[in-house]
């Protein structure tokens, strides 16, 4: 059925959207979402450890970059039968779970499908947008996936519903 | 509802505070609060707040409510006392409340709960609603969370919705259906017409979902599938070139590429589609090789399309030359330097091997650099592809290339490698030779991440593997130096030098590829005396130690007072076990020179079928020994019966229901088949680790204090010795035809006390048959009284007395047995199924030798009794039956 859940987590690991496409219990949710975040943060801690070193070997050895440069840590984690795909926009990070059959690079970029549709609508989206306004932020993925299967991808099309009920009130 | 009801007010003051806190200001103080104890207070305070609001019952308030609920359910609070308030909301007229209502019922509900029956009635409304939004939301939340009952109850409003005049809806009845199906698949049928005729829509979301639909409908049913294929394979080939050549649409474009979800989406059911029919494959080759060729790869979405393409193109029927070219897309990707690309090419290739294993081998050297990589989820991947291209032919270069890098990696990753270098040295090795030394490298570096059952099969191996004996200890020898914090090594390599420190001091067996090395005796010693005496070194270790110290003392004479000196030490041991073993080896070395040598020889080789058995069948062998201490086997087993009673093991005739602790026993089987095949009375010895006290040396456990001083026992043949160790009893067949023992004041039992030569005393019974006692332990005593039935004297009458040694009364009792197939058992009814504190009941037995003459009786035994309301369970297995019945 593809997409699992989809979650929004700040850097400080604080939750931020949930919306799961299959029923787990309140605690399992809560066991699952702290297993996954604290798997992807600490992966990204890696990254900016690493980062570092590369600017400081950068200023050094010139010729390194072109290779170092690229070598990022993938966007994929495996945990228990999930595939996460993640992607980290300025403090928040966005992860979706999905089967094992399904295209890791398209939910890349389903990813940045739904942050531009986000920064198109609230304009420069931010972790707070979608805490104040987090029902408008489900209704967005309303428009874009239902039981975990994409619905939409025209930013129009999803976006319409959203700003016709904003003029009516 | 619940708690919060007592404080609810319907007072004008109260009402206003109730109704102060807006969403804005709830976030704001849930994010303010600093611990998480302070966020439980300020989210049990809200509840409250809501919960009172709740009763109140303000139409006014529910909207507010709900999103508050929403935010506390995201944080993982329960909120079940707000599912009502979803049903009244989506009852409700107006839009915005409806919607709300909608979402509540997603996140809060789940298909499970009885409330959502209640909302199957306002849904069927909201389908048939004029306001088509609504009708969207309705929809929505159906294709979210509906069960079975629903879709079955809703199917004929959702089906008609398909051909709604406004795309929107079109799209959320196609998904909607998906789930409809996909609950209840007998409804397939309905949906096939509705769903091709999606196919041939404009609107890519109504053509997505339409793919979704037929996807799904091809998945759950063989008509749907065939039908999609026949008529329309050809359709979807058009819509894919169409997307794939259509010009720059900006709403759908990304990096170039119109919209890659549904190119995707077509892929993906393309792939069903051809999956297993040539004559579709056939069609689509053309437009697969376009997409393969022709997408950009320098951006991800382009790759994601080319990811999706090569899947389709492996799945389909044979079609080479587009084999050809999706290998080199994936080889592309491999060598790609963005880890998400490398990652999904591993993630193919492990599929493509199936098809096409020699062009995957061509990338063997970029795999193994993957192997190295500094991402776990690439080296994870990378791993398992590995795995899987090892043949007879590479397995020499994989696993040293594997082996090397096992030096070198970061210690988390240890333990996965390790593992899978394990299980790939055992499957495809070649030679011993290599097995053992890889197996050395692998312990050298990994050592305290291999598995027990894994250095297990290294020991059986080199116990098989004679002509290396000497080889192998020297090289552990040599190993053990310099990785000393390596437990398993450490293990392996005293187990070695226990049975092999002879050949390790005079250098025995060189083979031409080593360096002589010089070790003396006490060097030898220093490495035993050094695991045994290192503060984190477990107990299995130091047993093992021990145990290896005690068959040194009689390899090396000359310094067998030094060994003698470590093992006192260990009676100063904190661990029972070790006090214990230190105490009888001790003895054996002080006192019982003449009969050591014979009694600390070599094992005899380990049966590898047996261990192979064993290790699939019973992991927990071990553990289940380790956790019955209070299980005593003082039963001897004689060198005659062992054949058949390993026939008790697998196929026996149980004469009651088959006993759980079966491979308790055959833990004890699987050890002394070695000791049959050796008639020299050697020590059935060690198999490995934790077994290896409790199971052989298992010289009583401290409940065996058993005081055979009876005259039963001065009239028995030396086979039916009641012997706690049956190490003892095998050696004390060919040079002391009995054995007495006798219980030491102190209530500790030196067993070998008893080893003074004394004439046997071997009786002439006639055709009175003595009786025995079949078992014994802190108690729990069974005797046998045996006597023949006139007429048949294959038959034997067994009458059993079972006595409670203890102070308390078993209630429940009862007495199971098993005879191997020879044997034909029958159990009467026992006298009581109470015993009472020192008090006995009595069972009749009736057993049939078809070998009589030939073979011994024996028989296994488990009894199963409730003291104070406590089961326990004891089990054992008789060996000392007289000869002859």
């Amino acid at each position: 059925m593809g997409i699992r859940f989809i979650l929004m987590v700040n850097k400080q690991g604080q939750t931020r959207l949930a919306q799961y496409y299959e029923w787990l219990t309140l605690e399992e949710r809560r066991a699952l979402e702290g297993e996954i975040v604290r798997k992807c943060l600490a992966r990204n801690d890696q990254q900016i450890r690493f980062e570092l070193m590369f600017e400081f070997l950068c200023s050094y050895a010139g010729v390194l970059a072109g290779w170092l440069a690229l070598n990022e840590q993938c966007s994929f984690v495996e945990h228990r039968n999930y595939k996460i795909v993640y992607r980290r926009y300025a403090s928040l990070f966005f992860m979706v779970g999905v089967d094992d059959d399904e295209n890791e690079l398209a939910i890349l970029e389903f990813i940045h499908l739904l942050v531009e549709t986000m920064d198109k609508h609230f304009g420069n989206v931010c972790e707070l947008d979608i805490m104040f306004h987090l029902e408008k932020a489900h209704f967005m993925l309303e428009e874009m996936v239902m039981n975990g299967c994409i619905v939409e991808t025209s930013k129009a099309n999803i976006l319409s519903p959203i700003q016709l009920m904003d003029k009516a009130h | 509802m619940p708690a919060g009801e007592g404080t609810a007010l319907p007072h004008p003051i109260m009402n206003s505070i109730f109704s102060g806190t807006r969403l804005r200001d709830m976030i704001r103080s849930i994010r303010a609060c600093k611990t998480a104890a302070e966020e439980r207070g300020v989210v049990r305070k809200e509840c409250a707040d809501i919960r009172a609001s709740i009763n109140e019952n303000d139409p006014h308030d529910r909207h507010r409510n709900l999103a508050k609920l929403m935010f506390i359910h995201m944080l993982g609070y329960p909120t079940h006392f707000g599912q009502m308030e979803c049903l009244k909301l989506i009852a409700s007229p107006g839009f915005p409340e409806k919607r709300i209502g909608y979402l509540g019922l997603m996140l809060l509900l789940d298909e499970r709960q009885e409330v959502l029956m209640l909302v199957t009635n306002s849904l069927k409304q909201d389908l048939n609603h004029t306001n088509q939004y609504v009708v969207g939301l309705a929809l929505c939340a159906l294709g979210n969370i509906c069960s079975a009952e629903m879709a079955r109850d809703l199917a004929p409003e959702v089906e008609r919705l398909i051909q709604f005049r406004d795309p929107n809806i079109r799209k959320k009845a196609a998904l909607c259906s998906t789930r409809i199906v996909r609950k209840v698949p007998d409804l397939a049928e309905n949906f096939i017409n509705a769903a091709s005729s999606l196919l041939k829509e404009k609107h890519h979301g109504v053509l997505i979902t339409g793919v979704q639909l037929c996807y799904e409908l091809c998945t759950i049913n063989d008509e749907a599938l065939e039908y999609f294929r026949k008529k329309c394979t050809e359709g979807l080939i058009k819509t894919l070139r169409d997307i794939t050549n259509s010009a720059y649409q900006p709403e759908y474009d990304v990096a170039g590429i119109t919209d890659p979800f549904l190119h995707i989406r077509l892929l993906k059911l393309l792939r069903v589609l051809g999956h297993g029919d040539a004559d579709a494959s056939d069609l689509m080759t053309d437009i697969l090789a376009q997409v393969a060729t022709k997408t950009e790869s320098n951006k991800n979405a382009g790759n994601a399309v080319l990811y999706e393409c090569v899947e389709t193109i492996m799945a389909i029927e044979d079609t080479s030359s587009l084999r050809v070219l999706a290998i080199n897309i994936l080889g592309r990707f491999l060598s790609n330097r963005d880890n998400n690309i490398r990652y999904v090419a591993l993630n193919m290739l492990m599929k493509a091997i199936a098809f096409d294993d020699q062009a995957v081998q061509r990338h063997r050297v970029t795999i193994l650099e993957c192997v190295k990589d500094p991402d776990a989820s690439i080296r994870k991947r990378a791993l398992e592809l590995v795995s899987l291209l090892v043949n007879e032919n590479n397995v020499k270069q994989l696993t040293k290339e594997l082996i090397d890098y096992l030096e070198i990696s970061d210690e988390d990753f240890k333990e996965d490698l390790s593992a899978k270098i394990c299980s790939i040295v055992e499957k495809f090795s070649p030679e011993k030779i290599w097995y053992i030394d890889q197996m050395l490298k692998v312990l050298s570096e990994a050592g305290k991440f291999v598995k027990d059952d894994v250095w297990h099969a290294l020991i059986v191996v080199i116990s098989n593997a004679s002509e290396l004996h000497g080889y192998t200890v020297r090289a552990l020898y040599k190993a053990v130096l310099t990785y000393s914090e390596q437990e398993t090594l450490v293990r392996v390599a005293i187990w070695c030098i226990g049975e092999y420190g002879d050949l390790l001091v005079n250098n025995v067996g060189m083979l031409g590829i080593e360096d002589p090395i010089t070790v003396t005796e006490s060097d030898a010693v220093d490495v035993v005396e050094d695991a045994i005496t290192r503060h984190n070194s477990d107990m299995t270790t130091k047993a093992m130690a021990l145990v290896a110290l005690l068959k040194l003392s009689s390899r090396f004479p000359s310094i067998s007072e030094r060994i003698k000196d470590i093992i006192v030490k260990q009676k100063g041991s904190l661990l029972l076990e070790m006090q214990q073993r230190a105490i009888e080896f001790n003895s054996i070395v002080d006192r019982h020179k003449n009969i050591r040598p014979s009694l600390v020889e070599r094992m005899p080789v380990l049966d590898e079928a047996t261990f192979n058995v064993r290790r699939a069948g019973s992991l927990p062998a071990s553990v289940s020994t380790m956790a019955k201490p209070s299980v005593s086997i003082p039963n001897g087993v004689a060198a005659a019966p062992l054949v058949d009673l390993l026939d008790l093991g697998s196929d026996d005739i149980m004469a009651a229901p088959s006993s759980s602790g079966a491979d308790f026993l055959q833990d004890l089987l699987g050890v002394d088949l070695g000791s049959s095949s050796a008639q020299s009375g050697a020590t059935p010895g060690p198999k490995a680790g934790a077994d290896l006290l409790m199971d052989i040396l298992s010289i009583g456990t401290p409940s065996p204090a058993q005081n055979n001083t009876s005259s039963v026992d001065l009239l028995s043949t030396p086979g039916i010795n009641k012997n706690p160790s049956n190490a003892l009893d095998t050696l004390s067949s060919p040079a002391l035809p009995h054995i007495a023992t006798t219980a030491s004041a102190g209530g500790m039992f030196d067993l070998l006390d008893g080893l003074t030569p004394s004439p046997s005393k071997e009786a002439t019974n006639g055709p009175a048959y003595p009786p025995i006692v079949a078992y014994e332990s802190s108690t729990l005593k069974i005797e046998f009284t045996f006597s023949k039935s006139s007429g048949n004297p294959q038959e034997t009458n067994v009458q059993a007395t079972f006595i409670n040694l203890s102070p308390n009364t078993f209630t429940d009792f009862i007495f199971q047995a098993a005879v191997p197939k020879f044997l034909q058992l029958h159990l009467d009814p026992a006298s009581s199924n109470t015993l009472p504190a020192s008090g006995n009941i009595t069972q009749n037995l009736r057993v049939t030798n078809s070998q009589h003459g030939k073979k011994s009786l024996v028989m296994r035994m488990r009894i199963g009794y409730k003291v104070n309301g406590k089961d326990v369970l004891e089990e054992g297995q008789i060996n000392n039956f007289p000869r002859g019945l």
